[in-house]
C-alpha cells in the first residue's frame, strides 16, 4: 500500500487535482503495482553493473546542421490556447 | 574570511549555454533573435513517437570545455530523464546526465584580489535547456524557442568562502568560455545562468550547515550581493536560535534581497533513470586527444608568456588576456612592431579609449593590428615622433588608412635634416632675443624648455626633439 499522503504529494508534483476518493482508490492501486516490483526487486543483482541498454550498437550522432523543420503555426496547430505565436497556459506563478 | 565569528560555504552551479547553430537533440536553430516558436519542432515539443539524436558539436564543446578545467572525461556517460512537471518542459523530463556525467574531477585556478584561489570543479555535464516563461499572473506564455538548446552544467566543490571569490569564479568561468568559443558569455540574454549555494557554520566547526540555493542571478555583481545578503540572513536566523531551512531562494536585485521561492514541502523527487530513447554516450581516447590538441592556449598560460617571454608587466598582460580577441589583436600588433611594450601600451590606452568611446568591439576596429604595429615601427625607425604618432593614429581611426599613407598625405614625417631644424631654431632664437639674453646671463632660470617648445611649434610637431636639444644647446652656449 502507498499512503494516502504520498499520492497527494505525487499529484502535487504531476500538477494534478485528485478527490478523496481517487486517492485512496490510486493508493491501492498503485501498492499493487509496486508489489510487482518488489518481485524484481529480490533477484540477485549483486555484481552486476546496472544496465543501460541492452543494445550494443554505437550511438547515432548528428552533424551541428540548423534545419526548421515546422513553422510556428504548424507547432501550435494543436494548443488549446494561444496569444499570437506563444503557447498560453494556466497561471504558474 | 569571518562573519561576525560564523565562516561561509559556498558552492556555485553554472549553465553554459553552447553556441552551435543546432539544438542538443534535434536540428532546431539555436538563434537568440528568433521569432516565437520559430525553432520549435515536434521533437523540442516534446510530441509522442519523436526520437532524440545528439549532435556531435555539442558533445564535442562539452568535452572541450571539460578539458580546459582540467577533468577527467568519462568515455561513456548516459543520459537520464530527470523528471518534473512545468509547462516549459513539454516532455515532463529534462535529459541530462546524472550519475554518470561525461566531465568529471577537474579545477580552476583564478586571482581574487590578486591572490591565487583554486576551486574543485566536481563535474560538468550535458544537458537541454528548457522554455521560456512569461508569467502574467491571469495565464502564463511559454515560448520552446529556447527547448532544447545544450547546456554544459558546471559544478564546484564547496570551496569558496567569501562572496567575492564566487564572482570572481563565475567571471573565471566566462573569460575559458569565450576564450575556448563554446559560449558567448552573455549573461543579459541567460547564455550563462548562475545559482549559488550558500550555508554558513560557526568558525572552526568542520561540519557542514545547511544550505541553501539561490538561482536565477544574471549578474556577478550580483552573485557578490546575493551571497552576501544571504550571509548575513543565515547568520541572523542562527543567532536568533532558528532552523535553516533548506529551500531555493530567488535574487530580487531591485530589493537587494533573496525571498524563499519553494518550500521544502514541494521539494522535487526527480527519479532519474537512463533515457531509453538515447544510447550510451561513447567517446575514444582519439576524439579526446583531437580536441586536447586544438585547445587555445587559456588566459592564465597566456598571461604568464606575455609576462615571461615579452617582459610585459603584470597588470599590462592580465589586461590584454582578459578577452581572447585583445590578446590576439595585441600578439598580430608585436609581431609587427617587434615592440611589446609599446603595443601594449597603444592598445591598452589610445585603441581602448577609442574602442570604449565609440562602443565598438575590438574585432571591429577600424585600425587593424597590422597597420598599428607598422606605425609603432615608423616610431621606433624614427619616421615619425611619439607625438606626431597621436595624430596618424587619431587619422587611422577615422579613415582605416595605412600609417605610411597617413603620413605622406597629411605631411606628417619627422624632420630629421640638422640643416633645416638649425634654419628653425635660428629664426626662434631671432625672434625672441630677450629671452636669449636673459638666458645667456642667467636672469631668468628654465628658459631652455621654452626654446625647445617654441622649435617644435614652428616645426608644427615634426623636428626631431633630440635634434632640436642637441641644436639648441651648441646654439645656447
Amino acid at each position: 500500500m502507498i499512503d494516502k499522503k504520498t499520492i497527494e504529494h505525487i499529484a502535487k508534483l504531476a500538477r494534478l487535482n485528485i478527490t478523496e476518493n481517487e486517492a485512496a482508490e490510486y493508493s491501492a492501486q498503485m501498492g499493487k503495482i509496486l508489489q510487482n516490483f518488489d518481485m524484481i526487486a529480490k533477484v540477485e543483482t549483486g555484481g552486476i553493473e546496472p544496465l543501460v541498454t541492452p543494445t550494443e550498437i554505437e550511438a547515432y550522432w548528428r552533424e551541428d546542421q540548423a534545419h526548421n523543420t515546422a513553422t510556428p503555426e504548424e507547432m501550435l496547430t494543436n494548443a488549446p490556447a494561444r496569444v499570437g505565436n506563444l503557447y498560453k497556459v494556466p497561471p504558474v506563478v | 574570511m569571518s562573519f561576525r565569528g560564523y565562516e561561509a560555504v559556498i558552492g556555485i552551479e553554472i549553465h553554459v549555454q553552447l553556441n552551435t547553430a543546432s539544438k542538443i537533440f534535434c536540428s532546431d536553430a539555436t538563434n537568440f533573435d528568433a521569432g516565437d516558436n520559430e525553432n520549435v519542432s515536434p521533437v523540442s515539443a516534446g510530441m509522442p513517437g519523436t526520437l532524440p539524436v545528439v549532435n556531435k558539436k555539442a558533445i564535442e564543446y562539452g568535452i572541450k570545455t571539460g578539458l580546459a578545467l582540467g577533468c577527467e572525461i568519462r568515455k561513456k556517460s548516459v543520459f537520464s530523464r530527470k523528471n518534473y512537471f512545468y509547462p516549459d518542459s513539454p516532455k515532463g523530463y529534462q535529459i541530462s546526465q546524472y550519475d554518470l556525467p561525461i566531465c568529471e574531477n577537474g579545477f580552476i585556478t583564478f586571482k581574487v584580489n590578486g591572490v591565487d584561489k583554486t576551486v574543485h570543479i566536481s563535474r560538468a555535464h550535458l544537458e537541454e535547456d528548457a522554455g521560456k516563461s512569461t508569467h502574467s499572473g491571469e495565464y502564463t506564455l511559454i515560448n520552446l524557442n529556447r527547448a532544447g538548446i545544450p547546456l554544459l552544467e558546471i559544478v564546484t566543490g564547496p570551496d569558496m568562502r567569501t562572496p567575492a571569490e564566487a564572482a570572481e569564479y563565475g567571471r573565471a568561468i566566462r573569460q575559458i568560455v569565450r576564450y575556448l568559443d563554446v559560449c558567448d558569455g552573455n549573461l543579459e540574454e541567460g547564455s550563462m545562468r548562475c545559482d549559488c549555494n550558500v550555508s554558513v557554520r560557526k568558525e572552526g566547526s568542520t561540519q557542514f550547515g545547511t544550505k541553501v540555493e539561490i538561482k536565477n542571478v544574471n549578474s556577478f555583481r550580483f552573485v557578490e550581493k546575493a551571497i552576501e545578503y544571504e550571509i548575513e540572513r543565515q547568520i541572523d536566523a542562527v543567532e536568533r536560535g532558528e532552523k535553516i531551512l533548506q529551500e531555493t531562494r530567488l535574487w530580487d536585485p531591485d530589493k537587494n534581497r533573496t525571498f524563499a521561492m519553494r518550500s521544502k514541502e514541494d521539494a522535487q523527487d526527480y527519479r532519474y533513470f537512463p533515457d531509453p530513447d538515447l544510447l550510451p554516450l561513447i567517446v575514444t581516447k582519439e576524439m579526446i586527444d583531437e580536441i586536447k590538441s586544438k585547445l587555445p592556449e587559456l588566459p592564465i598560460a597566456r598571461a604568464k608568456r606575455f609576462q615571461d617571454a615579452h617582459g610585459l608587466p603584470e597588470y599590462d598582460a592580465t589586461v590584454l588576456t582578459t578577452e581572447k580577441s585583445w590578446a590576439d589583436f595585441y600578439e598580430e600588433t608585436a609581431q609587427e612592431s617587434k615592440n611589446f611594450k609599446a603595443s601594449s601600451n597603444w592598445i591598452m590606452t589610445e585603441l581602448m579609449r577609442e574602442l570604449n568611446s565609440a562602443n565598438k568591439e575590438i574585432a571591429h576596429s577600424p585600425i587593424t593590428p597590422k597597420q598599428l604595429g607598422r606605425m609603432i615601427a615608423l616610431i621606433d625607425n624614427g619616421t615619425i615622433s611619439g607625438k606626431i604618432a597621436k595624430t596618424v593614429f587619431q587619422e587611422m581611426w577615422n579613415s582605416g588608412k595605412d600609417p605610411e599613407v597617413v603620413i605622406k598625405e597629411k605631411g606628417l614625417v619627422q624632420i630629421t635634416d640638422p640643416a633645416t631644424i638649425e634654419k628653425l631654431v635660428d629664426e626662434v632664437l631671432a625672434a625672441n632675443v630677450q629671452s636669449v639674453e636673459d638666458h645667456k646671463t642667467g636672469k631668468k632660470k628654465n628658459l631652455f624648455g621654452f626654446f625647445v617648445g617654441a622649435v617644435m611649434k614652428a616645426s608644427k610637431g615634426q623636428a626631431n626633439p633630440e635634434l632640436v636639444n642637441k641644436i639648441l644647446q651648441e646654439k645656447l652656449k
